[in-house]
């Protein structure tokens, strides 16, 4: 790697991180939520995002490029980590293991998710509440979109937090300490959100 | 006739740089008001483990004796410390001491911290003011800047943030918190500030503040209460500034 890029690196990772890709996950949260209004509502929501211009572009520049860069870098950076919770048992200490944690859990479900929807759509399937709802037949699928969703919160709300930190906004302990709570009600409406899009489906 | 009372101590040794660790266990008369340094003399003066076994004297460094050097920093009961202000009173029996290994270890308790006053060079931790004539007085500090910066003056590159940092260790290059908020503190003087872009360019290259995790773990651990995160945070925003300054072009001052 060429030296010296780790500055520009790291920030493009923490801006990446919330925008596009935390942008774009309060967007697909919602739009699922759409799911606990009725199989209708839900199904023209997803039609009416078939109708954004040069989609396929959209998707590349907003979502996969962003991601793609931000999971790789971050898999880097959560494998250079040496945890010492043991030893030093602090609240931020947590947040920063379960952060990495919590990353490559949603890197996995990501992936998986990814195969189960838009691939297929891309084979030849269509993208609606049928195909959510045949997914959610299996229980344990349930589980793992719960843990994975889940996942992705934390470490989007997290992230927010240390987002707030690494670009200087949040320089004294007191305005941390208001962040943390301010990405805690973050992380607590969102997994409502998602959690019961889920269960919508079932 | 009482019993008299002992403390005990499990050490982490080793005899050179390269070799295997292990444990040697000792037990000690106890006196009242004993540090682990005076523990460390009384094995000094009497190596000898509790199995009776003769064996050497253990290695550590010290020097102030009062926490102001840094130099006897190790791992007392887990937590990285200066063991001459650990209290032999307020530790867990039996008290287990072993090197800080975040650093080489040279021998027992002893490791080379070096690399912290590499890193103080590597971002240019202090003030230039030798010119080829005089060049009188400097500007002046305002009196409440000058108590605010002597909170930051603090630091006695003990190495206790470093080994608490999950992020610096064998795999990374990250620089730690030590040095960058030495450079807080020299861009916070009024000479020291003639400087500011090259410190901040400095922290900006490999290894730099980009690579703080936000464990938080030094700040909670630093002996002297330095601000660690608060001075990493305000650096982050000093860099943020600097780097559009680097990119898109002003004045370089």
């Amino acid at each position: 790697m060429a030296k010296n890029r780790e500055f520009g690196n790291r920030r493009l990772h923490s801006l990446l991180g919330v925008i596009p890709i935390g942008l774009f996950l309060i967007f697909h949260l919602s739009v699922n939520f759409m799911a606990t209004k009725g199989e209708e509502t839900f199904n023209n929501a997803v039609h009416a995002i078939e109708y954004v211009p040069i989609l396929i572009a959209v998707e590349w520049v907003v979502i996969y490029l962003p991601l793609i860069f931000h999971a790789v870098y971050g898999i880097y950076i959560a494998f250079t980590a040496k945890n010492n919770l043991g030893r030093f048992g602090f609240f931020r200490n947590w947040m920063f293991m379960l952060q990495r944690l919590t990353g490559i859990i949603t890197l996995i479900f990501l992936v998986w998710h990814i195969w189960e929807t838009r691939v297929q759509k891309a084979l030849g399937s269509e993208v609606n509440f049928d195909m959510m709802a045949e997914i959610f037949s299996n229980p344990i699928m349930i589980a793992f979109y719960i843990v994975g969703i889940i996942s992705a919160i934390f470490h989007f709300a997290n992230g927010l937090w240390s987002f707030a930190v690494s670009w200087g906004l949040t320089i004294t302990p007191k305005s941390q300490k208001i962040m943390t709570y301010v990405t805690l009600v973050v992380f607590v409406v969102l997994s409502y959100i998602g959690v019961s899009a889920i269960f919508a489906f079932v | 006739m009482s019993e008299t009372k002992t403390v005990r101590f499990i050490i982490t040794r080793q005899d050179t740089p390269d070799s295997a660790p292990y444990d040697e266990e000792f037990e000690l008369p106890y006196r009242p008001n004993m540090n682990v340094i005076s523990a460390l003399m009384e094995i000094r003066r009497n190596p000898v483990t509790k199995s009776g076994k003769k064996t050497t004297p253990i290695a550590w460094d010290m020097n102030c004796l009062e926490e102001v050097c840094g130099a006897c920093s190790m791992v007392i009961n887990g937590k990285p410390r200066q063991s001459c202000t650990a209290l032999v009173d307020q530790l867990e029996q039996p008290v287990r001491l072993a090197p800080m290994r975040t650093f080489p270890v040279v021998r027992d308790l002893q490791v080379d911290r070096s690399r912290m006053f590499d890193n103080l060079k590597k971002v240019k931790a202090w003030i230039p003011i030798d010119g080829t004539y005089n060049l009188g007085p400097g500007p002046r500090m305002p009196e409440r800047k000058r108590q605010w910066a002597y909170e930051l003056a603090k630091c006695m590159t003990c190495g206790v943030c470093l080994e608490a940092c999950p992020n610096v260790n064998d795999g990374s290059n990250f620089i730690g918190p030590q040095p960058l908020s030495q450079v807080r503190l020299f861009n916070a003087h009024p000479t020291g500030a003639m400087n500011r872009a090259e410190r901040l360019n400095a922290i900006m290259t490999d290894g730099g503040l980009a690579n703080c995790g936000n464990s938080q773990n030094c700040v909670q651990s630093c002996p002297k209460g330095i601000p660690l995160t608060t001075s990493i945070a305000a650096l982050n925003r000093d860099t943020a500034i600097q780097s559009f300054r680097n990119f898109f072009g002003s004045d370089q001052v």
